[in-house]
């Protein structure tokens, strides 16, 4: 691994070949040039055992420098590769001419968050993949880096209180519900309260943010920023009403056909951890992700002094899967005193899901990674208590439907591994309470609500986007059903 | 914001040093939807408050408002009873879970234990509503801790209450007068189904009673929980060899398949810190209560 660069050393280099650059007119020789900008972040060893954010942004001179790595491409393929078509190019052209708030507000015509998106959005696979400079390069890595450069205009836009706040058409006297206050609920909130309707976001939680909040740590996000879009959504006119479960609280049809509502957005996640079904997987000590995070996230619960939830006290820990959840429990886990953290996952690190910088900090921070490798059992002690795994090896075989080499079990590897905390990161299936609580709301047999081509459900007047439809899927995704919907929204009041 | 409306202390606990409240709040929503069997999720504190599941003991829809009956068996309920009429509770959910499966089914026995007799509560006025003959059976360790007895006597058709100690009612422990019914003794015939709630070990022992009559059994849960909607598994218990979701499957499950064993395990899994953090916010109210001059420190003698 090699030396960890602080911030200062980083922007030294930059200011290195700013000083070249400024000045000059650049043909696309001199732009492929320019050495792409590392994001700085904090030491690996104190960082893992702290709360705060790792990624610590670009500085100015090192977003002036990546920018300049753009070659303004004609046909802007970054953009197709964008769920919402953010304007790339325009935005990072901005950028190129000092202008950040025009690049922000470039961004803010399709994509509303883009701080959150900036820290959160596996661009490698998305706008960076179609990149023309990293199609040269070989690399979707030495792209321009797009979401860096997202985050870093978004961030200088909140530090410097420059957020403008979207001034609401006219009141239409129409209200809309939008259950749910995650990254689709909170976009059709922006979307539809713009277009002048009345809306009421109902979030089960005592919190607005839903994945954002409960889910994804403060140090991948802080939640310092997911308050600031939502303080924005109530500038606007957008109430919330907190601690309401609508399925329970009240009904779907109550809200449609007591209290008035005349369109309805169910964005309510994925939210049922999916367990593994082993032997054991009910001894204390295994959590789901979910649980973990909760506690951790929501609940406060790494600030012993002041939360009263408790957290397991665990010295090695266990995390199942290779997802982006399973990185945020690992690195979890180290932050809340754990001596040895493990992932594991029954493929490699090719076909890991997770975001590439997340794996990479994870490695940094001292995750141990078992690959191809998968649990068979939890074995307890005398009273209940978590003490080992058992572990069986894969191999690689054929690749499967999602193009994924299939891993393959090799009978006879049974072997444990002491642990006395396990976290299952395997995904989630959809909470069944709008599906059972809501007649006539057709859901496939995963429990997904279906919809048409803007998001439209089985129900008159309602709609629905996010992991409820896509299943786990990412915030970027999320806000693209929202958009979806809230522009079909947006059309069916109109005219009413 | 829920406002507490009416606090009453129902008994006081010498020997542990515990009490029992009843609260009632305002939750329109709530009570307009609620129904037996159900239950909240509360927090003392938005920010760090811990969640913690209580089942819904009445309610009133005209008036908007919900009762719900605690005993002060660790930090957040300790902090929950040092609340006061006009007071606020700042994040109450609900209701949850499944409700109540309430059918005609002819004689249904109601077994509450200790605090479980505030839940009991409104399944007894369900069942007796749907025109079962409703006998309940009230427990406690003695006299002192005996809780709605009139709204039990009211909502049921019969009552029989038993201490531990024999200083009310009969001596002994509600399995016994279970059994007795269940044998169909003093003229009575066998209970169509019995339903127990109470501490964990009181309705395993009412299921093993049950079972050689094989009377259908229902338990009501009241595990550890946090979000309370099927978000994050931790309060799963196994039941008839299968993973459920007591926040969302239940509360209420079928007695004879419940693992209580491994409940048992699992609702201590934070013994440690739970004791801890009861110590902790005694020692504090004992401070208030010895600077105020208040009585409620005595809560925490």
């Amino acid at each position: 691994m090699s030396e960890h660069k602080t911030t200062e050393m980083l922007n030294q280099e930059a200011e290195k070949v700013w000083a070249e650059i400024k000045d000059k007119t650049l043909t696309p020789k001199d732009r492929g040039a320019i050495p792409g900008q590392e994001m700085p972040s904090r030491d690996p060893i104190q960082r893992a055992r702290e709360m705060g954010e790792v990624a610590m942004g670009y500085t100015e001179t090192q977003a002036r420098v990546e920018a300049e790595r753009c070659l303004g491409c004609t046909n802007a393929p970054c953009t197709k590769g964008c769920p919402v078509g953010v304007p790339i190019k325009d935005f990072i052209a901005h950028i190129q001419k000092g202008d950040f708030k025009g690049a922000v507000d470039t961004i803010k015509t399709t994509n509303l968050l883009p701080a959150i998106c900036g820290r959160v959005c596996p661009q490698e696979k998305q706008c960076q993949s179609f990149c023309t400079v990293g199609k040269i390069q070989k690399s979707p890595e030495k792209a321009v880096a797009i979401g860096r450069l997202e985050r870093f205009v978004a961030d200088w836009e909140r530090a410097n209180n420059k957020i403008t706040v979207p001034q609401p058409a006219p009141d239409t006297g129409k209200r809309v519900a939008v259950i749910g206050s995650g990254p689709a609920g909170l976009t059709v909130a922006a979307d539809t309260r713009r277009a002048g309707h009345s809306v009421t976001v109902f979030e089960a939680f005592q919190k607005t943010g839903g994945v954002m909040v409960y889910g994804i740590p403060e140090f991948r996000l802080p939640k310092e920023i997911v308050a600031k879009e939502v303080e924005n959504l109530k500038k606007m006119g957008v109430e919330f009403k907190m601690s309401f479960l609508v399925g329970r609280t009240e009904t779907l049809s109550q809200l449609l056909d007591e209290n008035g509502f005349d369109a309805a957005f169910i964005g309510t996640g994925a939210g049922l951890p999916k367990f593994l079904r082993i032997e054991g997987e009910n001894l204390i000590g295994v959590f789901s992700a979910n649980e973990y995070l909760t506690r951790a996230n929501l609940m406060k619960a790494y600030d012993v002094e002041h939360a009263d939830t408790p957290m397991f006290p665990a010295k090695r820990v266990a995390v199942f899967g290779g997802g982006n959840v399973a990185m945020d429990g690992a690195r979890m886990a180290l932050r809340l005193g754990a001596e040895k953290v493990y992932c594991i996952y029954r493929r490699t690190r090719t076909e890991m899901p997770a975001r590439a910088e997340e794996v990479a900090h994870a490695m940094e921070e001292g995750v141990d990674f078992h690959f191809l490798e998968n649990p068979t059992r939890f074995i307890g002690d005398e009273n209940g208590r978590l003490k080992a795994v058992e572990l069986l090896s894969y191999e690689l075989g054929e690749p499967d439907e999602s193009g994924r080499r299939k891993p393959v079990a090799k009978p006879g590897t049974e072997h444990q591994l002491e642990i006395d905390a396990a976290i299952v990161a395997l995904g989630n299936e959809s909470n069944p309470l709008m599906a059972k609580t809501t007649q006539g709301l057709n859901v496939t047999k995963r429990g997904n609500i279906i919809v048409d081509e803007n998001q439209k459900t089985s129900i008159p007047r309602v709609w629905a986007g996010g992991d409820i439809v896509l299943g786990a899927a990412t915030v970027i995704l999320a806000m693209g059903e929202g958009r979806r919907a809230a522009a079909s929204i947006n059309e069916y009041l109109a005219g009413k | 914001m829920h406002k507490i409306l009416e606090k009453r202390r129902l008994s006081h606990d010498e020997e542990r040093g515990q009490d029992v409240y009843y609260f009632k709040v305002t939750a329109p929503e709530i009570a307009r939807n609620r129904r037996a069997g159900q239950f909240i999720v509360l927090q003392v504190d938005e920010t760090y408050g811990e969640r913690i599941p209580l089942t819904i003991a009445d309610a009133n829809a005209e008036e908007g408002w919900i009762a719900i009956v605690f005993q002060t068996v660790g930090a957040s309920t300790l902090k929950l009873s040092q609340f006061e009429v006009g007071g606020s509770i700042p994040v109450i959910v609900g209701p949850l879970g499944s409700p109540t499966r309430i059918e005609k089914v002819g004689t249904v026995v109601c077994v509450g234990g200790g605090i479980g007799v505030a839940p009991m509560h409104p399944i007894v006025q369900a069942h007796h509503n749907a025109g079962n003959h409703v006998i309940a059976i009230v427990g406690a360790r003695t006299k002192d801790l005996v809780i709605f007895e009139e709204e039990m006597k009211k909502a049921s058709d019969e009552l029989i209450i038993v201490t531990d100690d024999g200083s009310y009612g009969r001596k002994g422990l509600v399995t016994e007068p279970l059994k007795e019914l269940c044998e169909g003794k003093g003229g009575y015939s066998m209970p169509n189904e019995v339903v127990a709630i109470g501490p964990p070990i009181m309705m395993k022992f009412c299921v093993a009673t049950t079972r050689p009559f094989n009377v259908p059994t229902t338990v009501s849960l009241n595990t550890i929980m946090i979000d309370g909607t099927g978000m994050c598994g931790c309060c799963r218990v196994s039941v008839g060899g299968e993973t459920k979701f007591v926040c969302v499957d239940g509360p209420e499950f079928d007695g004879f398949k419940v693992d209580f064993d491994n409940m048992m395990q699992r609702m201590r899994a934070f013994r440690d810190r739970e004791q801890a953090d009861y110590q902790k916010a005694k020692d504090h109210v004992c401070r208030i209560g010895l600077t105020n001059g208040s009585t409620l420190g005595k809560a925490g003698a």
